[in-house]
Formats: C-alpha cells, structure tokens, sequence
C-alpha cells in the first residue's frame, strides 16, 4: 500500500520549512535511512532520511518550494512493484499539531482570579498540650535530639555531610550521633557536595531516608542542581512512581564577619520550588518538632537552620515524639494594630520590635511562619485582617522575597482592609561586606523594623 | 576498533542469540517509529534516538539479574525496552498521553518504572551518575546483593560530579557499574575535540577503579564484560567501570544537522559493523535460524511497535486535574 511521506517537523519549534533539494527522483527504490531530501529550517539545513522502505511514486511538492507547513505531503511512496502512475496524495493533510493546540489552550485558560475577601479561619490549636512539662534547650540540642529519635525510630534514616561523624559536625550540632548509631549510619563524606547530594537523592530513590548535612547552605549551590533537578522534580516527572524522601540540613544566611560568599539567605530560592517542601525554624521547641515531621515527610525537605541561633535556648516540651505540622505558623504575641510577619533569624528582630514598640503604645501582632513551603497564608490574612497593617521582616534579599510574595497575597486576599502599604523589612541589596560597620548596615535591624511599624501606623 | 571482541566461535546458543537479535531489532523498530511520529509532530520537544547503539543495552540486560538497578540520561529508550518496560507504555509517554509510563508528565527523557527497577530517564548531562552510585549505596546499606548499571554517554564522562562520584562509590565499595557509552560524539563535538585523554575507561585508575574498554558493536563482547562487571560488583569489591564504543547512527537529537561528521563515516559504521546485522549473520551461517526464521521475527516486532504507535495515538491526553497531582507525595 502507498504511504505519503510528510514535511517532517525537524525541531521542537519548526512549523514550516524550505524543501530545498530531492535527493530521489520518482521510481527510485528507498532503504530506511537513506536521504530523502534536503530540507532549510529557520536553523539549519536538514537531511531527512525515509523511515519505510519502498519506490518514490510521486513527488508531490517540487524542490526550492518555500512554506511549505510540517506534515503536508510532499511525496507517495510505494511498495515494491505497485503501479505508481495512478497516485494521488489525499486532500486532507493530516491532523498532527492538535496535541500542541491543546496544552496551549490549557495554559491560557486560567487566569488568576480575584476572590471576593474571605476571613479565612486558621488552625490556632496549641503546639502542645496546657500543662506539658517543658525543659530548656539550645537549638543545636534540640536538632540532635530530632535526629537521633528518628533515627531510633527508623533504620532507613541516615545522616551523611561534611565532618558529621567523627568531628562531631562543623557547628556540633551531630554531636553524639557517630557513637550511637554507628560509621553506617553516620557518614563523613568527602568535600564534594554536588556528588553527595547526588548520592543521597539516589539512596532515597533507592529506599532509604537521607538527612543530608550542608556545613553551610552557601556550599548546596555546587548541589543545587541535584535538589531541584533531581530530589524536587522526580514524583511529578515520574507519574507518581518514585521520589525523594529526604531532608537537606544545614546552617542558612549570615553568620557574623565571614564575607559575601558565606552570607546568604535561600529562604525564598528554596520556596519557589514545587516538589520541595522549606522549614525555617526560629526557637528550639519548633526546630526539633519541625525536623522529625521533615525526616518523617515522604517529600524532599530544605530545613534552614542559623549558626548565630544554634546556641539560643527555649523551652521545649519534655514529651515523647513530640512533632510540629509544616504549614502552621505561630503566632508569639498578639496585637492590634500592625501584623510583623518573619520567620528564622528575623523572629529575633521581629519580636524585639514588638517589645519596643508596646512601650511606645503600639500593639503588634507577630507571626512566625516557620515553614515557607507550605506557607500558612490564612494565619497571616486573618491577622492582617483584624490589624489592618502588615510588615514582613526577613534577612534575605529584597528582590523576589519571601515579604514581596506576602505583600502580593495579602492584596489579593485582603486589599479592602488594608490601611497602609505592606513594608518589606528585608537584608539590603548587596553582597555582604565583611566590614563590621558595613556588615551591621547590609542587614535588617529592629530599629528598622520599628520604623517600618511607625510608617505603616502613620506614627 | 581496538576494543575486545568476543571470541572466534562463541559459545553461545541458538536460543540466545535470537533472543538478542529479536531485543536490539525492536529497539531499532520503536526507534525508528519514534523518528516518524517525531516527523509527524505526535511526538514534541526533545527526542534522543538510541539507533545503533542497541547491542550496549542488550548485551548488559543479558548480564543482569532480577532486582538488579539501572539509570541512565535522555538517550534512554533502548534502555527501558531492554530491561523489559513495555513499548506502548514508552511510545505513548512519548506522545505525551495519559497511557504513558509518566501519565505523559515527563516525556521522551523521563520516563521510569519502579517495577522494572529502571531509574531514569535524565535531562541533565551527568546528574544520573551520583544518582546510579546513590541506588549503589542504598542497596549496599540493605546488603541485598543487588548491582546498579548506571549509563553515561563520552560527553558525560566530562562532567565534574562524575569524577566525585567515582572518588566516593571507590571509597565505599559501592556495588556500581559505570556503563560508559562512548558513542563518540558529544551532541556535536567529536571525543578528541572534547576529551583529553582517549581512553575513558582508564578514568577510574586514579581511585582504584578498575575498567575496560568493551566493542558495543558486538553484544557478546558486551555481556562477556558485563558479566565480569556484575561479578565484581556482587562480590564486594566495589565499582567498575566498562568503556563501551558504540556509535550512533541518528543525530544528536530529532533537530541535529549532522554537519560534524561526513555521511561516509556514518554509512560505513552501518555496513560494516552494525550490531544487528552482526546478529544476523551469526544466527544464518550458524545455521540457527533460517531467512524465512528472521522474517517471522522481523514481522513480528513490526507488530508490536505499530501496535505502540497506534496505543500511543488512540491513549487520550492526561486528564487536566493531572497537572496538579504528583507534586508531593
């Protein structure tokens, strides 16, 4: 039976094309993979090769013809012996871009919407029972601890980085792990955070949970590619079949005097991602509940620890398995007239400025997201909501920040009850100076958090 | 090519060899089908064609046992039809279509199937590497006596994450066998125009890493070496590494005009050391199999592959709730 042989698509993009030269006239015999034909895109000339084997029966669109639209037929080709003469190409060309229509279709057709304003009602449950005995505990011991009772619990739970094991972690915090769980389960890995990043995301590929150490997050930009590529992306490219249970840990943002290249905030990197899920604790009691619920999490964890904060005590409750939900913020204090979002380090700041802002008469409400990827957005538009005022106070930079994307919620969710601009309190945009004057000026302050409340107030 | 071949007179059966010639013959069938429904505008985007490279999967599948892993990169058609995965289910991810391995969310380059342990399926030039050594890893961990084949092209072989992923899998005995595919061009970029030393294969010799330099042309050599492979491997003595030199006869890509190599070079390869017909011959002057023998074959997996392409053509497109499952677990 004759087959047309169809203007073929050459390239992802290519709609038409150029049949520059045939390189079979009609009555040639045609083998799979010999030249058909010389075909200009926009991008380069092309040789197509026939797929079928047969006779060019008739050649149905001449050489140099510009134009000519992917999948028209530009020649018949015949079995063996089959009388060409009385050939004809069929009218209709063949509907084969449909697919494409389609999925262009299905991208323009949802526009964001605006929604009428909703009070939404947010999840304001108690972390922990009234009356739970609580103990102090530095941040660092409460991630050990985190660690080491999910380790207890699951066998397929490892941690692997950077002096995790015999140093007893760069900043302690695996102090201990190496002689309770062992060189197989604690592993030192060498300084290759690209390859072991890799290595991880393929154990957990494999079965395994890994809990994966950064010395500091400014070294995961070597992995970065392994994260997202790899760890973020495979449950969705992969229909569901397999993906990444894991978490990447480590200290995130500045430390104090150690330059550009040790100073950053991935805060709101991390969180634009689908496929990641993002923790940034502040207190203790929340970076120990929060990593077990990470360790337990079928998905890929980023958990931004701070080196300046491992050191700080809280009260943590002294209960057994005790874990905090992802996409739950904390509210620390409430108020009445200015909501201060912020999350990690710029809780510190947050909440001193509330402090100071109370001796001036000023009722703020301070949230802590804690986890940025979920966000609990109805925790903060219910606040913004009763306080009419938003400022948000993060250490990263101001483009694309973690602020800007709130601000841009709360005017869709809650435009009507805004009485001021939303202010983003945010590191200034610069890399960090090492200075010490210079450095204190690149970051966010209480007094500017402060002064930030006083505008939004009209104080 | 200076590669090992496999002995004069293998031995090797009858059943064997038909069972070879039959697997590379419906990898080069879906591919070529592929290339046509590329053509056709069915199939979109990137499309990396595995034609004359068939005898290197073939060949190392032949090797394998059951619960035994494997990864690859883009190039990874021949790869999921050799370890089993089925062809309607590859050709219409291919198309982009609900019936797809990846319910068409993830295309020509990611596809995978946790039944057939086949890991990818991987965009990023390179990235399946520490990946294929991480599956090592876990199943070293679950001491389950399991080896992965992790496949990377000469192109690969340049990229950094290779060489730490080789420092760390010599380091931890990890039960790895790094498949190089060495089909000689990088995308377009001839192996001594990219890579300074020519034998790939002595890569490993810094960490300790044994490897050899295997004819993927013939898929004897190639299940000769990777049964040495696998063989060290399970018995613990940790990675290994087999330079295959193989050679593509398509493009790079669907879009590759395959201005960087003559025609001749790629016409002679085709005549006079395809994998296939390589096969062919044996299976006819061996007397195992006759003309009329080979045609039944032939008919056969024109068959299945026409089969898949018409499965891909009529499995509907991913119902547009798809767009938002699969993100978290």
């Amino acid at each position: 039976m004759a087959t047309e042989i169809l203007m073929p698509a050459l390239s992802p993009t290519m709609e038409e094309g150029t049949l520059a030269k045939w390189l079979v006239k009609e009555g040639d015999t045609v083998q799979s993979g010999d030249i058909l034909a010389e075909i200009e895109t926009d991008k380069a000339t092309m040789e197509f090769e026939a797929v079928d084997e047969g006779v060019i029966g008739k050649i149905l669109v001449a050489e140099g013809t510009e134009g000519v639209a992917v999948n028209t037929a530009i020649a018949i080709l015949a079995e063996d012996g089959e009388d060409v003469s009385t050939l004809e190409a069929a009218t209709a060309p063949a509907e084969a871009a449909a697919p494409a229509d389609d999925a262009l279709e299905a991208n323009s057709a949802a526009p964001a919407t605006v929604a009428a304003p909703e009070v939404p009602a947010p999840d304001l449950s108690p972390d922990w029972p009234e009356g739970t005995p609580m103990k102090s505990q530095t941040v660092r011991e409460a991630l050990r601890d985190a660690m080491a009772e999910e380790m207890c619990a699951d066998g397929d739970v490892y941690l692997m980085g950077e002096e995790v094991a015999e140093y007893q972690g760069a900043y302690k915090v695996s102090q201990g792990l190496l002689d309770e769980f062992g060189s197989k389960r604690v592993i030192d890995t060498p300084i290759t955070e690209h390859g072991f990043a890799g290595i991880a995301v393929g154990a957990a590929f494999g079965g395994l949970k890994p809990i994966v150490e950064f010395m500091t997050f400014n070294f995961a930009m070597q992995a970065i590619d392994q994260i997202i590529n790899s760890a973020a992306k495979t449950l969705y490219m992969s229909g569901g079949q397999m993906g990444a249970p894991m978490v990447f840990r480590g200290p995130n943002g500045a430390a104090a005097r150690v330059g550009a290249q040790h100073s950053q905030d991935y805060a709101a990197w991390y969180a634009q991602i689908p496929g990641l899920k993002v923790a940034m604790p502040y207190s203790a009691s929340d970076a120990k509940g929060l990593l077990k619920s990470a360790i337990r999490d079928p998905n890929p964890v980023i958990f931004l620890e701070n080196e300046i904060i491992y050191g700080r005590s809280f009260d943590v409750p002294d209960i057994e398995d005790f874990t905090i939900p992802f996409g739950k913020a904390r509210i620390w204090r409430e108020g009445s007239d200015v909501t201060i979002v912020s999350f990690g380090i710029g809780m510190q700041y947050a909440l001193e400025a509330a402090e100071k802002l109370a001796e001036d008469g000023i009722s703020a409400e301070v949230i802590d997201l804690r986890t940025l990827r979920p966000i609990d957005y109805d925790t903060v538009i219910a606040s913004v909501m009763k306080t009419n005022r938003c400022v948000t106070v993060e250490e990263g930079w101001p483009v694309g920040s973690i602020g800007n994307h709130l601000s841009a919620t709360i005017m869709q969710r809650a435009f009507d009850f805004l009485d001021a601009p939303v202010i983003n309190c945010t590191g200034k945009d610069v890399p960090m100076p090492y200075a010490a004057n210079l450095e204190k000026l690149a970051l966010t302050t209480t007094d500017e958090v402060i002064a930030a409340v006083k505008q939004v107030t009209y104080r | 090519m200076a590669a090992k071949r496999a002995a004069k007179k293998p031995n090797v059966s009858g059943e064997e060899l038909t069972q070879y010639y039959r697997d590379m013959l419906l990898i080069r069938r879906f591919e070529e089908k592929a290339g046509q429904l590329y053509g056709m505008g069915l199939i979109g985007g990137f499309c990396h064609l595995y034609i004359g490279q068939e005898a290197v999967v073939v060949g190392l599948e032949a090797a394998t046992e059951e619960g035994d892993k494997r990864i690859t990169s883009y190039r990874d058609h021949g790869h999921m039809l050799a370890c089993g995965m089925d062809a309607n289910g590859v050709m219409a991810e291919l198309t982009g279509r609900e019936g797809g391995y990846s319910k068409g969310k993830g295309g020509s380059m990611h596809m995978f199937s946790k039944e057939k342990h086949f890991y990818g399926g991987h965009g990023i030039v390179g990235a399946q590497v520490p990946l294929g050594a991480g599956l090592a890893f876990a199943d070293k961990y679950k001491d389950n006596g399991r080896v992965t084949f992790t496949y990377f092209g000469d192109g690969a072989a340049n990229q950094g994450q290779v060489y730490e992923t080789f420092n760390m899998a010599a380091l931890w005995d990890l039960p790895v066998v790094f498949v190089i595919e060495n089909n000689q061009y990088a995308m377009g970029t001839a192996q001594a125009r990219s890579t300074s030393s020519h034998d790939i294969y002595k890569r490993g010799e810094a960490f300790g890493i044994p490897g050899e330099m295997v004819d993927g042309m013939d898929v004897l050599a190639v299940k000769d070496a990777g049964e040495r492979a696998i063989k060290h491997c399970r018995s613990g003595k940790g990675p290994y590494i087999l330079e295959v030199k193989t050679y593509r006869y398509r493009g790079h890509s669907m879009s590759d005009p395959a201005k960087y190599r003559t025609r001749e070079e790629v016409q002679k390869m085709r005549e006079e050391r395809d994998p296939i017909e390589n096969v062919r011959q044996m299976l006819l002057t061996g007397n195992h199999a006759s003309e009329d023998d080979l045609k039944a074959i032939d008919k056969e997996i024109k068959a299945i592959v026409n089969a898949s392409a018409d499965f891909a053509k009529e499995s509907p497109l991913p119902d547009e709730a798809e767009l938002w499952t699969d993100i978290y677990a």
